[in-house]
């Protein structure tokens, strides 16, 4: 097996040089195929470790010098490898039917494997610095796949900086926590600081955690480090969003849990309390966003951070659980925040790639330019809406089972002694009802201003079905959406021995292992599939008396108008009409901009020339955390100009205060 | 040989609740109807006029708008679908009918979330500007009524350990006193506004009005006729009938059958359907008493709704 996770890397480099130095005509096929191969080695490995439970390694010592290339997958990571790579292999066939926004450059053609290869072999390191090398390619080759329609959009390099900046600040963060943790082992391997770390002084645990949450989470997308997110994600071409959205993410979710349950076996209570604090907060501010937004893909970029922030509520509440005694129930809440990390990769990563279907054919993502979609482009619509179905949580679809089960872990963690827990409890509960309310409204505004009614535009007219390999990567996802809701047995069994995994646990699961989802011993189950049984067949008998009684075939007429005799679209709701009263319920969050300029006309202030309303709803955090920070370091920058002033004696004495005051650190 | 005639016995007991539910929802809504009227002096329509109006639009040709596409035809559909799903798994008239152990509160919210969802679709799908108003008024009323709706069923299942509708039953009727406790009664408070909210009665929503102003349900199926108007009128009219039904069980279960047995059958659904006639009845004198809310005035409701439930929660823990 270690054979085959080397030849995967071997792969992965391949259809990188593939993607360098060959030909333009076969340079696209090319390195998409040999990425395609590394990623059927990837799932191959991941499912192998799943299925038989050993964990494969591979340890070179020349490969990286000082401190040698270290590989061990275990169940945990396998799983993340797994999704990753399923995400990955659709996105790469969606990508040989798309063109545009510079992915078929010689670098982007070369990038997108190391990028695709990073996100299989992040979750596989064993040591720090492999581990750390990984994930800083990851986040240089994604960054350079972002700008790579730098040339023709001014919003991209603005996007770049953002993100260079945030991954850089994230990847410090996460350097500092994981050496501060090698240093008190002794060793850089994740083995000895699992090993060691119980023994570690409470200050270095929490601070390698507080460092590692802020790192990991800003990847993850969390509040108020997600700046980032809607920026990258919606400016970066098709497959490449995608594969951000659904799958590197995730791995901000892997590494809080690796190293607070894997590496550090849980900590104090105020650790948890702060994930599900932060949890709460981004998977609020995060559906908020993406129910106002009018840009689909900044809607869906939102929804990440809405959907991270579930994950990370119900992360912080399996440690909860776990501090306070209760290990079953922290299995269950892991394994509902795993099970809704597959299932969010699923319908976020089809989400993402019919967008960009729908970016394609009608040359915009704006709300309110699209319409009338699912008529001209029955397949892409089709998978959209089902995406969109999973994302607001509605049965029976794959996003209901993650969050019934979440609801089920905070509902019999409820009789508790601790008033930490019997708080956090039912706020979790609200934070998840109210994203989940929010969800299907952005459902139903996404799919209902995007894809039915009147196109609002004549390129949204003139939008024509995609191509196979676009509707066929995108389809296959939906089609996953539908299977893994109906039949969440297919995955539960690996998330458990995942979670079972990272949390070392051993003996009889909490979690009924057969085709329903559920608590053994506790009275009631979810069964999906018969759910979703006896719906078809309601629908279907619904729709038979329907056709019994009704006297004749359904008549075309015009909308009712008023009076009009012409209905247009300019009488439709928009995205922004659609969002208007929520805006209002939630102004004191939101803070939306509101500009009305009237021009009169020069003869008479009684007539108006010309009237435009401008609003938006720019983004809280980046307007009262990062301006001001921007604009302090700006002013730092500028005064500290005056320091280095061109005189080499002046440089001279720093050196040597620099230097004595090290010594005296060090001493 | 018993388990499969416990089997038989448990689905016509879920067969007899959508057939229930469908006739009943109507006969519901006439009910309050011509309550309303009669405490307005008027004499009204007679309680099975909404079952009348079923018919006859059920023998119309049905009209499409011609940008509409598939969305709208399916719409009703799941409507109705979703509520007779709800209605075979809801142990109203009996603890364990037959799908009674496969869904819990939270599905029968989600499902009744779904149909909502997917009535908000057909609305969009016209093109015109009042299926998009109400499309869009329902749902931000349904994304804030549903942190109460949650939390008070969280508030249900504490002392069940167990959100699964037959337990929470059982639970209260093996101990009758979890009925009269500060959380119940907090809960009870929660879920009655959430349910005049998700079913868009006054104050929340006036199912008579056809003022463009005003209007948030009436607006999304303005361009329903025929055969889909009658299946969205039923679909309403079921919601409003489970939900009540739902309620009644919850709060005040003692009556409900807990064995097999057509005696015990024929009692349960008598007391049923004395608990729904008593709350149709009250529901509608409340309502012939307040005005319609300002739309934004809703969601302050809503958040009073949900600091109930919490309430309601934390009762239960400090109590227990």
């Amino acid at each position: 097996m270690s054979g085959l996770l080397v030849a995967t890397l071997v792969l992965g480099l391949a259809g990188c040089v593939a993607g360098a130095a060959s030909p333009i005509g076969i340079r696209t096929p090319l390195s998409v195929a040999l990425t395609l191969a590394a990623c059927a080695g990837a799932l191959a490995v991941g499912v192998a470790v799943l299925v038989r439970g050993r964990a494969v390694s591979f340890h070179d010592q020349h490969l990286l010098p000082l401190s040698g290339f270290n590989l061990r997958l275990d169940r945990f990571g396998a799983l993340f490898v797994v999704v990753s790579a399923g995400v990955a292999v659709c996105a790469l066939v969606y990508r040989l039917g798309y063109d545009g926004h510079g992915l078929s450059s010689r670098t982007a053609s070369a990038v997108l494997p190391a990028f695709v290869t990073t996100l299989l072999f992040v979750p596989s390191a064993s040591d720090v610095t492999t581990f750390l090398f990984f994930w800083e390619l990851m986040a240089l080759t994604s960054l350079l796949l972002v700008l790579a329609d730098h040339r023709h959009r001014a919003e991209v390099p603005v996007a770049g900086q953002w993100y260079a900046v945030m991954t850089q600040f994230g990847a410090a963060a996460i350097l500092v926590g994981l050496v501060l943790l090698a240093t008190h082992a002794g060793s850089q391997s994740f083995a000895a600081i699992a090993a060691s770390s119980l023994h570690m002084r409470p200050w270095v645990r929490s601070a390698a955690f507080v460092l590692v949450v802020i790192g990991f989470g800003s990847k993850a997308g969390a509040v108020p480090l997600h700046v980032w997110l809607p920026r990258a994600h919606s400016e970066s071409s098709g497959p490449v969003s995608a594969l951000m959205s659904a799958a590197m993410v995730n791995l901000g979710i892997y590494g809080i849990v690796r190293v607070g349950d894997g590496l550090l076996h849980g900590g104090p209570v105020w650790w948890w309390l702060m994930v599900m604090a932060i949890g709460a907060l981004s998977a609020l501010f995060g559906a908020l966003h993406s129910a106002t937004s009018r840009d689909l893909k900044r809607l869906l970029a939102y929804s990440t951070t809405d959907n991270m922030g579930l994950v990370l509520l119900a992360v912080g509440a399996s440690g909860l659980f776990a501090v306070t005694g209760r290990h079953a129930l922290a299995l269950v809440a892991l394994v509902a925040a795993l099970l809704h990390v597959v299932f969010h990769a699923v319908f976020k990563g089809c989400l993402f790639l019919s967008a960009s279907s729908i970016q394609q054919a009608t040359g915009t993502r704006d709300l309110d330019s699209l319409g009338g979609l699912l008529r001209r482009m029955p397949v892409t619509g089709s998978v959209f809406l089902v995406g969109g179905l999973a994302m607001a949580a509605l049965p029976v679809l794959c996003g209901f089972v993650s969050e019934w089960l979440l609801l089920q872990s905070m509902l019999h963690g409820l009789p508790s002694k601790d008033p930490a827990v019997a708080v956090a409890m039912p706020v979790g509960v609200g934070v998840l009802a109210l994203t989940g309310g929010l969800a299907a409204f952005t459902f139903v505004k996404a799919a209902g201003i995007g894809l039915l009614g009147l196109p609002r535009t004549e390129a949204a007219a003139r939008a024509r079905e995609v191509g196979p390999a676009m509707t066929g990567g995108s389809g296959v996802l939906a089609a996953l959406c539908v299977l893994l809701g109906v039949a969440p047995f297919l995955v539960l069994p690996a998330v458990i021995d995942a979670a079972n995994g990272v949390l070392g646990r051993r003996g009889p699961d909490p979690l009924v292992r057969g085709w329903q989802v559920g608590l053994s011993g506790v009275h009631g189950v979810l069964a999906p599939g018969i759910l979703a049984a006896v719906l078809c067949a309601a629908v279907g008998t619904v729709a038979l008396v329907r056709a019994a009684v009704e006297p004749g075939p359904v008549r075309v007429a015009e909308a009712w108008g008023c009076g009009r005799e012409l209905q247009t679209a300019r009488m439709e709701y928009t995205a922004t009409s659609f969002g208007e009263p929520l805006t209002r319920v939630f102004e004191d969050v939101l803070a939306p901009s509101h500009d009305v300029d009237i021009s009169h006309v020069a003869e008479s202030r009684y007539y108006v020339e010309a009237a435009t309303v401008h609003t938006s709803t720019d983004d809280g955090f980046e307007r009262r955390l990062y301006a001001p920070a921007q604009r302090a370091l700006r002013r730092f920058g500028t005064a500290a100009r005056s320091v280095p002033n061109g005189s080499v004696h002046r440089y001279l004495a720093f050196g040597l205060v620099a230097l004595v005051l090290v010594l005296v650190l060090v001493a | 040989m018993t388990s499969t005639w416990s089997v038989a016995a448990d689905a016509a007991i879920s067969v007899l609740q959508m057939a229930g539910v469908v006739l009943g929802g109507p006969l519901l809504v006439g009910l309050m109807r011509t309550v309303r009227c009669r405490l307005e002096g008027r004499v009204g329509p007679p309680v099975r006029q909404p079952l009348l109006d079923l018919r006859k639009l059920a023998r119309r040709q049905r009209t499409r708008p011609e940008h509409a596409s598939w969305i709208f035809g399916l719409a009703p559909l799941l409507l109705v679908a979703t509520t007779l799903v709800v209605a075979a798994v809801a142990p109203l008239l009996a603890t364990g009918p037959a799908l009674g152990w496969s869904a819990d509160l939270f599905a029968v919210v989600y499902l009744l979330l779904l149909g909502s969802v997917a009535l908000a679709l057909g609305g969009l799908d016209t093109g015109t500007a009042f299926g998009g108003m109400g499309a869009s008024r329902a749902l931000t009323i349904g994304a804030v009524a549903e942190p109460a709706l949650l939390v008070s069923i969280l508030a249900l299942s504490v002392p069940a350990h167990s959100s699964n509708l037959p337990a929470i039953i059982s639970g209260s009727l093996a101990h009758p006193l979890w009925l009269a406790t500060p959380e119940r009664l907090l809960a009870l408070a929660a879920f009655v506004i959430v349910i005049v909210a998700e079913c868009g009665r006054l104050p929340v929503d006036n199912p008579g009005t056809h003022l463009e102003l005003t209007m948030i349900h009436e607006a999304m199926v303005l361009e329903y006729s025929g055969s889909d108007l009658a299946l969205i009128k039923l679909g309403e009219s079921m919601r409003l009938g489970v939900l009540v039904a739902l309620f009644a069980v919850l709060f005040v279960p003692w009556g409900i059958a807990t064995s097999p047995g057509p005696e015990h059958l024929a009692v349960s659904l008598v007391s049923l359907v004395a608990k729904v006639a008593v709350l149709g009845v009250g529901l509608a004198a409340f309502e012939v008493g307040v005005a319609k809310l300002r739309l934004f005035r809703v969601p302050e409701l809503m958040a009073g709704a949900f600091v109930l439930a919490v309430l309601a929660v934390l009762s239960a823990l400090v109590l227990a």
